[in-house]
Parts: structure tokens; C-alpha cells; sequence
């Protein structure tokens, strides 16, 4: 067992280091799909502007690629590091996907992205466009592959236990690339990261229209971000949808508490857009209902019941106690040396991980008492207020992207996109979609809790033993770090973004001249 | 179950990660050994800025080497990845900031003039060379002597020691192995990729550090033959069996390290071509593409030589031998094992192929020239 706070500080490196993370990634899925656009319409064209715009986007996307690059390698290791007991118990599942992303990904975006910025001499326009692309390619796939190992932490379908080497085994790796968790999450976090980056270019643009510069490369680029971008947001809140229905089917402990269902309603169940949760008296005050809504997204049905968090923790009691019976089936087994499960012990040792939370409570978990199982129960249900509002203003900023792309779409269709009071707006709207997506890993990460692997292991003891010394100091470290980190990669992207594109024909402006007098 | 038998199965994969880990210090060995020549081979800002360049279009590239190695291991080799990721924390700590700060010292160096700031993302870039090369050095010599973990029955692990136990006299000497290989390997892509002083530079430091290579690599063979018990599978292990580490027993045995090369003679070929790649490194110091092939080859066989003495070992319990992991008791499942064969045997010859063809497009030495024209895409 890992010392407590070992456990509570690996979460909390692992939800700074992963958000931090993500606060690149969405940028470069977006920003490569956008710089691909851009260079075939140059291609196509040949008009010189499209290639500079490339470039000037591109210069950016360096940038932000960079810090994407650098904090992912600490996402690798860290399940290494801090999570030796996850790794070595789900190894056999998880590590797949992600070296299969090495392969398969990584090498693609990061090998052609030196061509990127140091081809353009060197190849044809045609080559030259077909390793932006592959870059693009390269991007969107690691996101297909690690969320396929992600979505396999929430729906862990296709694998067994195997009691010769205690741990998880692949059983269909089929079930495993074909989960349709990942689907819908794929689709979902790779619209936001579209929606991303078509708003870091209106907004960029906007910056430069209200400024009255490069208005040229304002316009097209607020164009061609406006259509992609209206596009991109119906996705997020479509796929969004399906993102419910899938997490309904498998995680209906997280849709419980992100809706703050206490009791299961008579079907179908109405959906609450604002209230207050209190977890004390198990109750949501203040209610706004929608009748019907919840059935309807989580269900698709009038008549299925959405279950609310008592029923499913009398589930999870059950469950406790059947992954006991399980327990003591396995010590046997092990005693036998028996490296498979018969079918009659199958059930039970299905329900070990949840035997497994009473470890938090004693070590002896057979001698549990049913008050301590009613504890380890009760601990099945995430935090509710937490939940109901990240989701709720994730799903409110999906609406108002839908509102705003389709604003910039109609004026940029009549050509008349420089209205102060819109390029404002669009300007002010940066740092939006990055709220939204950080909330929804916060949904989709936090909601899961207390499971690392949904209904198989818990969080508390995927967790390394290690000397909590070694916790503090690594996460002092990547705090420090990354902080200053930060503050230079965004003075660099400001400094960059005021000077513009091609400074070079700025009179004694190289691309490396202090910006002063620029504006 | 797949139709390749366990034990190949474990063999196999054995055989990848050894050519993941040969491909990573191959490949991003020299640009690390570039990184820690930077402050004694390139004087000015031009210079320090052909430097960046002439590794600038490939690094990254490079360096997924590492990353899949790491995501091999954790597919392949789980309990691998799990001991010694958290056995070697402080030290993958240290890996971990110098590979954080290296994406970031290329880019961000160039962007602004300011002296102070181009100063400051110099001495990361140099850090981030050295760091690694030693760190991994280290890593390395500790798997001769052993790891302080035990698994419990739950296969659970935990640790005795810490960072400065890693920190003795006979991994430090690794360490110093691992930093000249790059320095050699570095210098020659360098005397490739450059022209007039700066590779003159290069091509002396990579002469020298071939030199120092011969001379630790020796010492190292020495020590390990004499000086260092090594470990043994007690009895027979089933190469088939589970993997479960406990299974077996372990025992340590004077010169036990040098046991597979008077099994298997032939393969004593990797300790001579190590030796003779450093030789003609320095040798051939006047055809640049030769000398850059030559220290490929003996960074590659050192690596290797390093793998089969260690064979059938991964790592081995210096706490509690019957904890250490071998290739029949830590791998993946077969039927996982056989998937990532497959996956490795499609897609490796994809990336070998358009790596070759990016290295083919960016062909030719980096010059100052180049660098003035095209101040607006280069590093
Ligand atoms: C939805 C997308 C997504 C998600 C959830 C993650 N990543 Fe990521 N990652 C990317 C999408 C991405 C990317 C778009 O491909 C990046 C970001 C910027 C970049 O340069 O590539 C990247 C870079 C990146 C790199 C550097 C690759 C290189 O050298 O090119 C590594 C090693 C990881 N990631 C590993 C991880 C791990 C272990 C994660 C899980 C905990 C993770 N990433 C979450
Ligand atoms: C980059 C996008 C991601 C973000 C922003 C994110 C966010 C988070 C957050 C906030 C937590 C902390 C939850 C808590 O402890 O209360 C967490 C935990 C965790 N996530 Fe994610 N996550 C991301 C991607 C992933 C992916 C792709 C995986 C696996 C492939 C993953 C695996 C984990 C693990 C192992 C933990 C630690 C155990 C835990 O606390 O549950 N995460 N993540
Ligand atoms: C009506 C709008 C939306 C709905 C109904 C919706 C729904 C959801 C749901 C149910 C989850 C949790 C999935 C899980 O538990 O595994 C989720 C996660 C997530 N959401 Fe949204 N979302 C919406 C809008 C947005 C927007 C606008 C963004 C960002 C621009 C966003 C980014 C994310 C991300 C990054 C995740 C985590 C990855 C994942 O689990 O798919 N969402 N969303």
C-alpha cells in the first residue's frame, strides 16, 4: 500500500502536469489542420500571400509545437514514475496503444515538422504541402491513440485477470481499439482542439483588423478560421452529446453525479440546467428542470431509468461484497498456482476492484465489517458539485462558440467583418476553448474518481511506493519549471504575434529586431 | 494464441528493445553529443547558431527513438517500465528536465537577440546534452551491480536507496563511457554538417573523445570481469512460464557477466566492432561521412555489448535477487507480445524509410550563408 499522501500528490502532478499538457496540444491539432488548409489554397492558387500566411501561422505553431513536445515527455514517464503499481497491473493493456502512438504518430509529426521550417528550399510546393499535411496527420493520430488508452481507463473492455502473474491481460484487442468510448472521445477532443485553433486565429486576426494592420492576412485568415471553426463547434456539442450517451452506457456513477441525480427518477428522467448540490442532505436546491432532456441524451429512450447515485451505490455495496467471495477465490488459486480462473469463479473475481477500495480502510479486507463496506461504497461517488458546474460551463461555452463562429461566418460571407464591437468579442474570446476543454478533462478525469481503472483498480494503489520526498521535491520541480516556462512561451507568442507576418519587410526589422515602433 | 511460441515471442522483443535503444543512441546520440560540445567547439553566435542548424531539421525526429523505447518497454516489458521508472525517480527526474528543456532551447534561443537571453538558452542546450548522456551512462553501470527493490506478493515493488546510491564509482565510470561515445558521435555529425573552423573543431574533439572511448571502454571491461560479482538464473527457468518474477531463484557469481561470450563466441563480434568503430573514427578524421559511419557503428555496438552481457537479465535485485526481472518472467502477454510484433514489424520500416529520405532532402553542411538568407525558418 502506498503511503496516503504518496497517493494524493501523484493526482495532484499528474492533473497539473496533464492539464499543462493540454494546454498545447488542442492548439497544435487545430493550428496543423489550419496550416495545411492555408498551404493548399497556396498550392492551388499560387498566390504568394497564402504561403505567407503559412509561414506567419506557422511560426506560431513552432512555438506552441515545442511546449507540446516538452511536457508530453513528462506524461510518458510519469506513469513509470509515479504509478509503478498501475503500470505494471495494466501494462499488458495500455502500454499497446501508446507505443503503438510512438510509432505510428510521433515518429510522422515530429520527423516531418523539421521539413516543415527547413523545407521550403528544398522541396517541390507539392512535396512541401504533403509534409504539412503529414504533419497534421501525425497530430491527429496520437490523439486517436491515446485516447484510445484513455477511454480504455474508462470502459475497460476487452481484458481479463490472470492469477499467475496478478495482473490484467489483454483478452480482445479488438474490443480494446473498437471501444466506443474512444470514438466518441476522439471525435470530441479533436473538435476542440479544431475549435482551439480557429479561434487563436480569428482572435489573432481580430487583434490585427482593430489595429488596422496586415489586413490582408487578416481577412483571409479570419475566413478560412470562421467556416472551420463553425464547423468544428457543431462537432464539439453533437459529439459532445454522443460523449454523454457512451458515458451514460459505462460510467453511470459520472452521469449521476455530473447531473447530481440523487434518486432514480421515474423515466424518462427531466435534465437540470442550474441548481445547487448539496452533498449534506443529498438534495439540489434551487432547481431549473428540463422534463424528458436526460432520458432522452443519456438513454435514448423514453422508458429506460437514468439510475441516481443511492441506487448505484447499493450496487456498488453488492458489488463489494461479491468481490470479496472473489477475493478469497483468488487466494485460493494462487495457493494452487493456477494460472486461469474457472467460469464458476469468473463472477466474483470480476468484482475483485471492488473488494480492492476496502484496502483504503484495512488491510485485512476479509474481515471487513458491513459498516465498512458501506463506507468503501459511499466512496464510489465523486465529488457532485465539482462536476455539476465544470460540465455545465463546458457545455454553456459550446453553445456560445456555435453563436460566435457563425457570427464571423455571416459577416465574412457579406465581407464585413470590421465591426469593433465583434473583433472585440472575437478578441476577448481567446481564452475560452481552452477553459472548456481543461473542464472537460476535469468531467472526465475527476468523475472517474475513486477508480484509475473503472470498476478494476483504484486509484490509491496504482500508485508507486515510493518516499513521499521524492513527490515533493518532483512536484516542486515541474512547478517552478513549467511556471517559468510559461511566462517565457507566452511573452515569445506575444512578441511574435505583435510583430506580425514577414517583419522582414518591415524597413530594419529583421524577424529578431525588438518590436518597438511596430505598433 | 498467436502462432509464434512464447519463448521467440520474449526473444524477439528482446532483440527490439536492444535496436530501440541502439536507434535512440545512434540517432539522438549525436545530437546530444553536438549539445554537449556546443561551449568548446562553437565560439560566436554564428557558430552556436550553425550548430543548432546542422542538428535543427532532424532533432525531434530523433528523438521519438526514446519515447518509443520508453512505450515499448511499457507494452513489452511492463514490470520493467514500472521498477525502474520509480526505482530511478530522482534520476528520471533529471532526464525528464533536461529533455524539457532541450525542445525549448532550440526554438526559443534564436527568437530574440538580446545577449543575456541568448546566453541563458545556450547553457540549457548544453545541459540537456550532458544531462542525459551521463545520466543514462549511470543508469546503465547500476544494471551490472543491481537494483535495491523487492516485489511483495501482490508483485507490488518498493526501493532501498536513492539517488546517491546510484552515484558510485563504477556507473560513474559508465556515465563517463556513455558522455565520450556521444562526444565522439556528436563531433563527427558535426565535421559532416559544417564547414571551416567549426568543423575543424568538431572533427579534433571527435578524435579525442574516441580516444577516451577505447581507454574507459577497456577500463570498464576490466572492472567487470574482475571487479563485479554478476547474477545467474539458479536451476531452470521455463522461457514459456508466467511472468511472474518470483518464480525462480537467482544467484551471484564472480565474472558471471562475461558468461554468454564463452557460450556464444561469435558474439564477441559487438566489444571489436565497438573498439575498431573508435579507431576509425579518429582514422578516418579526413573523409567526414566515413568517421560518422565508424562512431555510429561502435556507439551501436557498445550499446549492444552492454545488452548481451546482461542477457537473459533486465534487471537485476540487488535486494532480493529472486525479484529481478528476466526476459522469460517480466514480458507482456503472448498475445499483446505477438500485436506489437506485428505493429513493429509494419510500421518500424515505414519511419526507417522516410527518416532516411528527410535525412536525403537535408543533406549537405549548413552555412553561414544559408543562415543569413533564411534567418526567418532556421533556428
Ligand atoms: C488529444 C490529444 C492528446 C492527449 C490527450 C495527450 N497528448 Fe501528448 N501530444 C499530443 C496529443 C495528445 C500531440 C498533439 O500530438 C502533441 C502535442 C503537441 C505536440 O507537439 O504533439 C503531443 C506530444 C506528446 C509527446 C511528445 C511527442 C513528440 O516528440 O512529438 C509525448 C511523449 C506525449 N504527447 C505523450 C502523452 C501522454 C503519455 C499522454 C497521456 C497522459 C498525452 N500525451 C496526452
Ligand atoms: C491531456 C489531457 C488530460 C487531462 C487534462 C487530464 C486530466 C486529469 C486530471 C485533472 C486528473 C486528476 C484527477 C484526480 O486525481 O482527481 C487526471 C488523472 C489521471 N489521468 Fe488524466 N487527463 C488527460 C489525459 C489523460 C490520458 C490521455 C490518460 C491516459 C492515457 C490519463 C490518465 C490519467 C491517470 C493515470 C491519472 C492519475 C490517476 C487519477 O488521479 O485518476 N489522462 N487526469
Ligand atoms: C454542448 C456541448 C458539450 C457537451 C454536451 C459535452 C459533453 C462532454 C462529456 C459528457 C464529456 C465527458 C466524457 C467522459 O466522461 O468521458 C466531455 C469531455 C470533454 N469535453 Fe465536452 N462537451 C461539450 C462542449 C465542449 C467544448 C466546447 C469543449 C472544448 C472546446 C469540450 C472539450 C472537452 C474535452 C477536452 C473533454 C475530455 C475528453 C473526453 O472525455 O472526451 N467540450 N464533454
Amino acid at each position: 500500500m502506498p503511503d496516503i499522501d504518496v497517493v494524493q500528490l501523484a493526482r495532484l502532478q499528474f492533473a497539473l502536469t496533464a492539464l499543462y499538457h493540454f494546454l498545447f496540444v488542442p492548439l497544435t491539432l487545430g493550428l496543423s489542420v489550419l496550416l495545411a488548409v492555408m498551404e493548399s489554397v497556396y498550392v492551388m492558387t499560387g498566390r504568394a500571400i497564402w504561403k505567407e500566411m503559412t509561414k506567419f501561422w506557422g511560426t506560431l505553431f513552432g512555438i506552441n509545437f515545442a511546449m507540446g513536445v516538452a511536457t508530453g515527455i513528462t506524461m510518458e514517464f510519469q506513469f513509470g514514475t509515479n504509478w509503478a503499481y498501475y503500470s505494471h497491473y495494466v501494462g499488458d493493456i495500455f502500454g499497446a496503444p501508446l507505443a503503438i502512438e510512438g510509432l505510428m504518430a510521433f515518429f510522422l509529426e515530429a520527423s516531418f515538422i523539421g521539413l516543415f521550417f527547413f523545407g521550403w528550399d528544398r522541396l517541390s510546393r507539392l512535396g512541401h504541402l504533403a509534409v504539412t499535411w503529414l504533419v497534421a496527420i501525425g497530430s491527429n493520430l496520437s490523439a486517436l491513440w491515446i485516447l484510445i488508452a484513455n477511454a480504455w481507463m474508462q470502459n475497460p473492455a476487452g481484458a481479463r485477470f490472470d492469477p499467475a502473474t496478478m495482473r490484467m491481460e489483454v483478452a480482445s484487442f479488438y474490443d480494446v481499439l473498437f471501444n466506443p468510448v474512444a470514438q466518441a472521445k476522439f471525435v470530441h477532443t479533436v473538435s476542440a482542439g479544431y475549435v482551439t485553433g480557429a479561434m487563436f486565429v480569428l482572435s489573432v486576426g481580430a487583434f490585427y483588423l482593430l489595429r488596422g494592420r496586415h489586413r490582408e492576412i487578416a481577412k483571409r485568415s479570419i475566413t478560412v478560421a470562421a467556416s472551420f471553426g463553425l464547423a468544428s463547434a457543431l462537432s464539439v456539442v453533437v459529439l459532445g452529446d454522443e460523449s454523454g450517451y457512451t458515458a451514460g452506457l459505462n460510467q453511470k456513477m459520472k452521469i449521476a453525479a455530473i447531473e447530481a441525480m440523487w434518486q432514480t427518477e421515474k423515466p424518462p428522467a427531466s435534465f437540470t440546467i442550474f441548481g445547487f448540490p448539496d452533498l449534506k442532505s443529498e438534495t439540489t436546491r434551487d432547481q431549473i428542470r428540463v422534463p424528458w432532456a436526460l432520458g432522452l441524451i443519456a438513454t435514448r429512450s423514453l422508458d429506460e431509468p437514468v439510475e441516481g447515485i443511492q441506487q448505484l451505490v447499493a450496487d456498488a455495496e453488492q458489488r463489494i461484497r461479491n468481490g470479496l467471495v472473489g477475493y478469497k477465490d483468488l487466494a485460493q488459486l494462487r495457493a494452487q498456482h493456477s494460472a486461469s480462473v474457472p467460469p464458476s469463479m469468473q463472477p466474483a473475481i470480476g468484482d475483485l476492484g471492488y473488494a480492492l477500495l476496502l484496502k483504503r480502510i484495512r488491510p485485512d479486507i476479509e474481515n471487513a465489517t458491513d459498516a465498512q463496506v458501506h463506507a468503501a461504497a459511499l466512496g464510489t461517488v465523486p465529488n457532485v458539485p465539482v462536476l455539476f458546474w465544470t460540465f455545465r460551463f463546458m457545455v454553456g461555452f459550446g453553445f456560445y462558440f456555435i453563436l460566435l463562429f457563425a457570427t464571423a461566418f455571416y459577416l465574412a460571407s457579406r465581407r464585413t467583418l470590421e465591426r469593433a464591437w465583434f473583433l472585440r468579442l472575437a478578441l476577448w474570446s481567446l481564452p475560452l476553448p481552452w477553459i472548456a476543454a481543461e473542464l472537460g478533462w476535469i468531467v472526465a478525469e475527476y468523475g472517474r474518481q475513486p477508480w484509475i481503472i473503472d470498476g478494476v483498480l483504484p486509484t490509491f494503489l496504482g500508485a508507486s511506493s515510493e518516499p513521499v520526498g521524492n513527490l515533493w521535491f518532483s512536484l516542486v520541480g515541474f512547478v517552478l519549471f513549467y511556471s517559468t516556462l510559461a511566462v517565457v512561451e507566452l511573452y515569445l507568442m506575444v512578441k511574435y504575434v505583435r510583430l506580425g507576418p514577414n517583419p522582414a519587410a518591415a524597413p530594419g526589422a529583421g524577424r529578431l529586431a525588438p518590436a518597438a515602433g511596430q505598433d | 494464441m498467436p502462432p509464434i511460441d512464447y519463448a521467440t515471442l520474449r526473444f524477439l522483443w528482446w532483440a527490439f528493445l536492444g535496436l530501440l535503444l541502439i536507434g535512440f543512441a545512434v540517432t539522438d546520440g549525436f545530437d546530444l553529443g553536438a549539445a554537449l560540445l556546443q561551449p568548446f567547439v562553437a565560439r560566436n553566435d554564428t557558430e552556436k547558431r550553425l550548430l543548432l542548424n546542422a542538428i535543427g531539421p532532424i532533432w525531434e525526429g530523433n528523438q521519438v527513438w526514446l519515447i518509443l523505447g520508453g512505450g515499448a518497454a511499457f507494452a513489452a516489458w511492463p514490470p520493467l517500465y514500472a521498477v525502474s521508472f520509480s526505482g530511478f525517480y530522482l534520476a528520471m527526474f533529471l532526464v525528464l528536465a533536461a529533455l524539457i528543456l532541450r525542445p525549448v532551447a532550440f526554438t526559443f534561443r534564436s527568437k530574440l537577440e538580446g545577449v543575456l537571453w541568448r546566453r541563458v538558452w545556450d547553457w540549457a542546450f548544453f545541459v540537456s546534452g550532458l544531462v542525459p548522456a551521463l545520466v543514462f551512462g549511470v543508469a546503465f553501470g547500476n544494471l551490472f551491480l543491481g537494483v535495491p527493490f523487492r516485489f511483495d506478493d501482490t508483485l507490488r515493488v518498493s526501493y532501498e536507496g536513492g539517488l546517491f546510491g546510484l552515484l558510485n564509482p563504477w556507473a560513474l565510470l559508465c556515465g563517463l563511457v556513455s558522455v565520450a561515445m556521444l562526444a565522439m558521435h556528436g563531433g563527427s555529425w558535426l565535421a559532416l554538417k559544417t564547414e571551416g573552423a567549426l568543423a575543424r573543431r568538431a572533427r579534433t574533439a571527435a578524435s579525442w573523445a574516441s580516444l577516451v572511448v577505447i581507454l574507459l571502454f577497456t577500463l570498464a571491461g576490466l572492472w567487470l570481469a574482475f571487479g563485479i560479482a554478476g547474477y545467474v538464473i539458479a536451476g531452470t527457468i521455463d522461457p514459456a512460464g508466467p511472468s511472474n518474477p518470483l518464480d525462480k531463484s537467482v544467484l551471484r557469481e564472480a565474472g558471471a557477466w562475461l558468461r554468454n561470450y564463452g557460450i556464444h563466441r561469435w558474439i564477441m563480434i559487438a566489444p571489436a566492432l565497438a573498439y575498431l568503430g573508435a579507431a576509425a573514427t579518429a582514422a578516418l578524421r579526413g573523409r567526414p561521412l566515413l568517421a560518422f559511419l565508424a562512431s555510429g557503428v561502435s556507439v551501436a555496438a557498445i550499446v549492444a555489448t552492454a545488452g548481451l552481457s546482461l542477457f537473459p537479465f533486465l534487471l537485476p535485485s540487488s535486494l532480493d535477487p529472486r525479484s529481478s526481472l528476466t526476459v522469460w518472467d517480466a514480458s507482456s502477454s503472448p498475445t499483446t507480445l505477438f500485436i506489437m510484433l506485428v505493429a513493429t514489424l509494419v510500421f518500424l520500416p515505414i519511419v526507417i524509410l522516410y527518416t532516411a529520405w528527410i535525412f536525403r532532402v537535408m543533406r549537405g553542411p549548413v552555412t553561414a550563408v544559408a543562415l543569413e538568407r533564411d534567418s526567418d525558418s532556421l533556428y
